[in-house]
């Protein structure tokens, strides 16, 4: 899986492969199409399908004659878990920032003889 | 005393995170409560930055820290022997902002821009929003990818190691 994310975010890193693949995500397209926006010759569109492919991002049907390119989107589920995995990291040291926080209003206010209740009003 | 206050907060406060899909862009919010003021300072007062930047099972050690505009900062953080460090630059250090430029040496030719905004929410409550742009998407996955616990292929194994704690 983590090899397969690799490929993933190689794959992604080209911004021309980046714009296909999101192209795709309102639906299937034939080579043809998929290269008309850009001024690239079909071989080298070819080319970047084959790197999406290979990372798994997209599939293309074998016995359809237009051979329309498919978008892979469950590789987008396990790319949302690694980004979550960041971001629960981020998480785990905004807890820790919490606590720290929380100390520093109980030492500011110490001088004050009150009870530190913070923002429960 | 204040425990289940602050629990509750905890849960409701938890980080949003962001990878802009067309800009090499990591951007996480989060809500505190604490005035901007007092966010600020945990991120600049090099003592309290120590306590809560470097995971618990990593010691950070920091080599300099001096907050201000032109000022720089490098720490380290070590684990089983091997020391990763990190140093950039204060770029701006304002009331409600920070800006400051980060490299890890381990991939020294790289360098993220962070901004952190403080947001004055009211009723002593403040919202952060910081924002790494990388030099390229591939630089911003690699990061993204440091969340990951298990190691990834070949060169990317140690550096999955050293970035575990998913610095920002």
């Amino acid at each position: 899986m983590a090899d397969q994310l690799s490929q993933v975010f190689a794959a992604l890193a080209d911004p021309i492969r980046r714009d296909m693949v999101a192209r795709l995500s309102t639906g299937d397209a034939t080579v043809g199409e998929l290269a008309q926006p850009y001024r690239v010759t079909l071989q080298a569109v070819s080319k970047h399908l084959r790197v999406l492919e290979d990372a798994g991002l997209v599939s293309r049907s074998r016995d359809a004659q237009r051979r329309p390119v498919h978008l892979q989107a469950e590789v987008f589920d396990l790319m949302e878990k690694w980004i979550e995995r960041y971001r629960r990291e981020a998480e785990k040291r905004f807890r820790r920032l919490d606590a720290v926080l929380e100390e520093m209003k109980q030492t500011e206010s110490a001088p004050v003889d009150r009870h530190p209740r913070g923002a429960v009003s | 005393m204040t425990s289940s206050t602050t629990h509750a907060t905890a849960i409701g406060n938890e980080a949003t995170i962001e990878a802009h899909p067309t800009v090499p862009m990591i951007v996480i919010t989060r809500e505190f409560d604490a005035t901007p003021a007092q966010l600020r300072r945990a991120h600049t007062d090099p003592d309290l930055f120590a306590r809560w930047c470097g995971p618990d099972d990593l010691t950070m050690r920091i080599e300099h820290f001096d907050a201000r505009r032109g000022g720089a900062f490098r720490y380290v953080h070590s684990r089983h022997g091997e020391e990763y460090a990190f140093y950039g630059s204060f770029h701006d250090i304002a009331d409600h902002r920070l800006v400051q430029t980060f490299t890890f040496e381990g991939l020294p030719d790289q360098v993220a821009l962070e901004t952190l905004t403080f947001t004055d929410l009211g009723d002593g409550r403040t919202r952060l929003r910081a924002q790494s742009l990388c030099d390229s998407f591939e630089v911003r996955d690699q990061w993204l990818r440091s969340g990951m616990e298990v190691g990834v292929n070949q060169g990317y194994a140690k550096l999955e190691r050293m970035l575990a704690d998913g610095a920002v």
